[in-house]
């Protein structure tokens, strides 16, 4: 138990920490760095309770792709010098107030919410029989997912879908001047209409048509 | 005393499995190089020991024994975690790799997720190197690596998925002992050639070698590093490539088990059929690299979206309706 609550506190308090510093760090770079740890950190507590599928499956979401792209967006735009000076300005302070009602409002928000929860009363024995039947985190995740929930996992699988397809059509635009090349053309060529053997007449020339 | 004999037993077996690991790293490397040498009919690294075994030990000394230069206006911290990061993810992923039945260091129920999410780690090392390096050539073969491996990976997701349709579950140990009757490169030998090509593009081997492509890069995200840094990167790549090899022998080529279930092949170890397998993968790989020429960058990402992703859901599709109309579903 010793060891458990060792690496449940390392873990928590990366996690803490690190959060917190995605806002304080003045490079935007750093900050995406210590949302990656974030996740990391996060996805361990996960494992550690028993929910080794989520843990999992958030690395790969959320660290292995939507950070990267998260970065990749990050590192081209060139913020760095832009939240420095956000952060220098003399008039940042005018920010802080808005901010704090804001927070302030979140967290109240949060407290109701949380406040208003009511747990099962046989939640605990639940969880802890979670641990000591044979079926795997994973199984048990699909057989609920596909047979009680199966509208809401469609559902949801819908919404994502609308969302992507809408992103495609927002950024997508046509542009003119761009030479395509087509595979299939290219491959499909043949000697008879690429190459021409002319028979060459002294100070004629050749004519070559385009 | 009880907690530090757990310790200590741990310790034992980790350095057992990473040991090993590492020196096949560097006899991976020779071997590379051989193939390479060989199919362009030239001798390749043959001085230094016998057929030139040692050559890679004396190139880590080389490598040790080099000033490590890091660039005054670079990110120092990033610049040095980065080969840190490529190294440890490259190693922590054999942590669930099955060498037989019984010798696997974590026998976890979501093993082939871990491989999956670990190898998916893998770009911030190149991502981290190339950014930490404030030039441009390294940041060019940053963001190169980072759009190339993204994409690979959501075809190698798919074909994985092929797989545990056919096994049912996600542990590592079961999928080997699901291919007893037949290694699943005969019914699913498509997916086995993409995994194959996308592995490739995983580890940024060539043809999609883009990243660190030298003649329009430099050599990529490794421009600015030197000595032991630059070993530490070249050591996690072939590392991974090794594990890469690892997961489609697992996959595809039924790990441990032998390729006939009778009496004089029964008697090799587990662990020697496996790393006969790796060690045939890499071959394919190091064949690859000397007879094919580097792709262009737009056709990586063509062949990555449009050819493999498609193809292999529809594959995927396929492999269901295949399993659920003759009932073959791996159902408990």
């Amino acid at each position: 138990m010793i060891a458990h609550a060792i690496f449940f506190y390392t873990f928590s308090i990366i996690a803490v920490v690190s959060a917190i510093m995605v806002t304080a760090s003045k490079n935007t770079v750093h900050s995406v760095f210590f949302l990656i740890l974030d996740f990391i950190s996060i996805s361990c507590l996960f494992i550690m309770i028993g929910a080794e599928f989520l843990g999992m499956i958030m690395l790969i979401v959320y660290v292995g792709a939507v950070a990267v792209l998260f970065l990749f967006v990050v590192m081209m735009l060139n913020v760095a010098q832009q939240k420095n000076q956000w952060f220098a300005a003399k008039d940042s302070s005018k920010h802080i107030p808005i901010g704090l009602i804001i927070s302030t409002l979140i967290f109240v928000e949060i407290i109701i919410v949380i406040g208003g929860w009511k747990y099962k009363p046989d939640l605990f024995d639940v969880n802890s029989s979670l641990s000591q039947t044979s079926v795997s985190n994973t199984h048990s995740l699909g057989q609920i997912l596909y047979t009680d929930y199966i509208h809401v996992f469609q559902i949801s699988g819908m919404i994502l879908l609308v969302a992507m397809i809408g992103a495609i059509v927002l950024t997508f635009r046509q542009r003119s001047g761009v030479k395509r090349q087509s595979y299939i053309k290219q491959i499909s060529r043949e000697r008879a209409e690429g190459v021409e053997v002319l028979e060459v007449q002294s100070n004629k020339g050749v004519k070559i048509d385009d | 005393m009880e907690y530090l004999n757990i310790v200590f037993d741990e310790v034992y077996k980790i350095l057992f499995l990473l040991v090993p690991v590492l020196v096949s790293v560097a006899m991976i490397v020779w071997l590379d190089r051989r193939i390479w040498a060989f199919v362009q009919k030239r001798q390749g690294p043959n001085v230094v020991g016998p057929f030139g075994l040692l050559q890679s030990l004396a190139d880590a000394l080389k490598y040790i024994f080099k000033e490590m230069i890091i660039p005054s206006s670079s990110n120092k911290v990033i610049f040095i975690l980065a080969p840190i990061v490529t190294m440890t993810l490259a190693l922590i992923a054999w942590a669930v790799i099955p060498f037989s039945a019984t010798q696997v260091l974590a026998d976890i129920n979501v093993g082939i997720l871990y491989l999956f999410a670990v190898s998916s780690l893998g770009v911030y090392g190149i991502i981290m190197g190339g950014w930490a390096s404030n030039s441009k050539y390294p940041f060019l073969g940053a963001i190169r690596s980072a759009a190339q491996m993204v994409s690979y990976e959501v075809s190698i997701g798919v074909i994985i998925i092929n797989v545990l349709l056919c096994v049912g579950s996600l542990n590592l140990n079961d999928i080997v002992i699901a291919q007893q009757n037949v290694w699943f490169v005969i019914p699913l030998f498509p997916m086995f050639v993409i995994f194959f090509i996308s592995a490739l593009a995983e580890t940024n081997r060539p043809p999609f070698d883009l990243p660190e492509a030298e003649a329009e890069l430099v050599a990529g995200y490794q421009t600015e590093y030197s000595g032991m840094m630059y070993a530490m990167f070249w050591l996690g790549e072939y590392a991974n490539i090794l594990l890469m090899c690892a997961m489609g022998a697992i996959l595809f080529l039924g790990g441990w088990l032998s390729p006939i279930e009778l009496y004089p092949f029964t008697l090799v170890p587990g662990a020697i059929w496996l790393i006969l397998k790796i060690l045939l993968l890499f071959f394919l790989f190091a064949l690859v690299k000397a007879i094919v020429p580097r792709y262009r960058y737009d056709q990586l990402m063509r062949l990555g979206w449009k050819v493999f992703l498609p193809f292999s859901l529809i594959w995927v599709v396929l492999t269901a309706s295949y399993l659920f109309y003759f009932n073959l579903l791996p159902v408990s």
